[in-house]
């Protein structure tokens, strides 16, 4: 084993930044499909009807007990015609909805019965309910939770290689087979994870506090 | 505090449930017809009866106070009324029509749905013990939300009727402030305000100032007497307080056990009590 080899890290570096970039977009709108579609869980899970509650119950218990890596190797051979990337982002969005609807629930949870009973004397349609005050102050309550949620995305965005989406480690990989230096090249990708998810998580640990009653 | 000239009386047609016909004369209080009536009312959680076949009234115009021990169903009549709980049996009728039925063609009376609930809730306020203010408004907002959003009031509108009862309730200064900002006084004077803000025909107040500071508490029930005082509005208090009882209400009832073991005028029930439960009531919290 020779040492690092400070010159192939050098090289791997633009690489490297232009697989970061895919990462990043993953990241984000995964997170966004995450976030909406776990908010819209959580509401659909209050519904009166067990027609809406149960078959939600099914899906989400499914998508749950299955490895995310199998939901994208299925996803990708079942839609072969779409696009990587595409299928990369629905799949770690609609994976992570069912754990942030479970973060939604338990904000809504949260917000004490009084605030339901105020809105129903004051005649607050349902709509106007959820939108005005129960979803404002449940969001609140777990925004941070949230954000934990998107960071460890972010770093599960490496499965995305599998079904050849050109990610950060996935042109790691590349670049360590190309010239044989996989050391330097999963070394460096592995600090601009760190570099990149570190700060954040001080962040959202700031914001916890900030928002904390 | 109170300035006048009051901004509660009901301008003619303003609210829209004003531009129908009203169903009944608005009588006076001694002669009228009841503005709400429990018939035969029962409430159980499993097998814990609450409130065992209780009939009583309140004329429009009537400030009733209800007192009892805890756990004697005060509180559930309020809750029922404000139709945040279903009755078990028996119906409760406002202004002539079931509260949370209604009449199928052939006369008889089925669960009414959410919406009708709705509907028929637009009546009655009500201000809670825990205030119960939206923490994600600020002052104003909690005002307005309910005129705007449920009366289709003009925002411009709702917000000048905000201000008018903020001056009422000795708050004009805090238009801008949010719930967690006020102490529990203030906090307590701007849900009377939002609760007022729907022009309710019938308030409801539910031990409001219980989880005030003693210091606190003078200025609420002055408030409140001065609402009684000047406005038509229908109220039924539930209260530990025996100086709200008496400044505020014509009418007390006594509760126990899920019945009305005595009613009549504060002067009455405080001096003069009937019945031995209420006698023995009155000794211990006096």
């Amino acid at each position: 084993m020779n040492g690092f080899d400070w010159n192939a890290a050098g090289d791997a570096l633009p690489l490297l930044l232009k697989g970061f970039e895919v990462t990043l977009l993953a990241t984000v709108l995964g997170t966004l499909v995450a976030a909406v579609l776990g908010l819209a869980i959580a509401v659909a899970g209050r519904a009166p009807s067990r027609w809406v509650t149960v078959p939600v119950r099914v899906v989400m218990e499914f998508i749950r007990s299955t490895p995310l890596l199998v939901q994208l190797v299925g996803a990708a051979a079942l839609f072969s015609s779409v696009e990587p990337l595409t299928i990369g982002i629905v799949v770690l969005g609609v994976h992570y909805a069912t754990y942030t609807s479970e973060v939604y629930r338990a904000g809504i949870d949260g917000v004490p019965k009084g605030q339901w009973e105020a809105c129903r004397a004051l005649s607050l349609g349902p709509r106007r309910t959820w939108q005005a005050v129960i979803l404002p102050q449940a969001v609140r309550n777990v925004l941070p939770a949230l954000g934990n949620y998107a960071i460890s995305m972010f770093k599960e965005t490496p499965f995305l290689a599998v079904i050849t989406v050109q990610e950060m480690v996935f042109e790691a990989r590349k670049y360590g087979a190309d010239h044989f230096a996989y050391t330097e090249a999963f070394t460096l990708a592995g600090l601009v994870f760190l570099v990149a998810s570190y700060p954040t998580s001080l962040l959202m640990r700031k914001l916890e506090k900030r928002l904390g009653h | 505090m109170a300035t006048e000239p009051l901004p509660l009386q009901k301008p003619a047609a303003a609210a829209p449930r004003d531009a129908v016909p009203a169903t009944a004369p608005r009588a006076a209080p001694e002669t009228g017809p009841p503005l709400v009536r429990f018939d035969d009312v029962v409430k159980r959680y499993g097998d814990h009866v609450v409130l065992d076949r209780l009939n009583f009234s309140v004329r429009r115009g009537e400030h009733v106070t209800l007192i009892g021990p805890s756990g004697s169903g005060k509180t559930t009549i309020l809750r029922l009324l404000m139709t945040l709980e279903k009755v078990s049996d028996g119906v409760i009728w406002v202004d002539g029509s079931p509260l949370s039925h209604v009449a199928a063609p052939d006369g008889s009376l089925k669960p009414a749905s959410e919406k009708h609930l709705r509907e028929a809730r637009k009546k009655i306020g009500m201000v809670f013990q825990q205030f119960n203010l939206f923490p994600n408004m600020n002052v104003l907002r909690n005002i307005t939300e309910a005129p705007v959003n449920v009366l289709g009031m003009d925002r411009a509108e709702a917000e000048d009727r905000a201000r008018e009862l903020l001056d009422l309730v000795g708050l004009s200064g805090k238009i801008d402030a949010h719930p967690s900002q006020l102490s529990g006084g203030q906090q307590q004077r701007v849900a009377i305000a939002r609760a007022l803000a729907m022009r309710p025909e019938i308030l409801l107040l539910d031990e409001v100032t219980s989880a005030l500071d003693p210091e606190l508490v003078a200025g609420v029930l002055d408030l409140l007497s001065d609402i009684a005082r000047n406005t038509d509005i229908t109220m039924v208090c539930v209260t530990h307080e025996m100086n709200f009882a008496r400044d505020v209400s014509k009418k007390v009832l006594m509760f126990d056990a899920g019945h009305v073991v005595e009613s009549g005028p504060p002067e009455k029930i405080f001096s003069d009590p009937e019945h031995e439960r209420t006698r023995a009531f009155l000794d211990a919290v006096l």
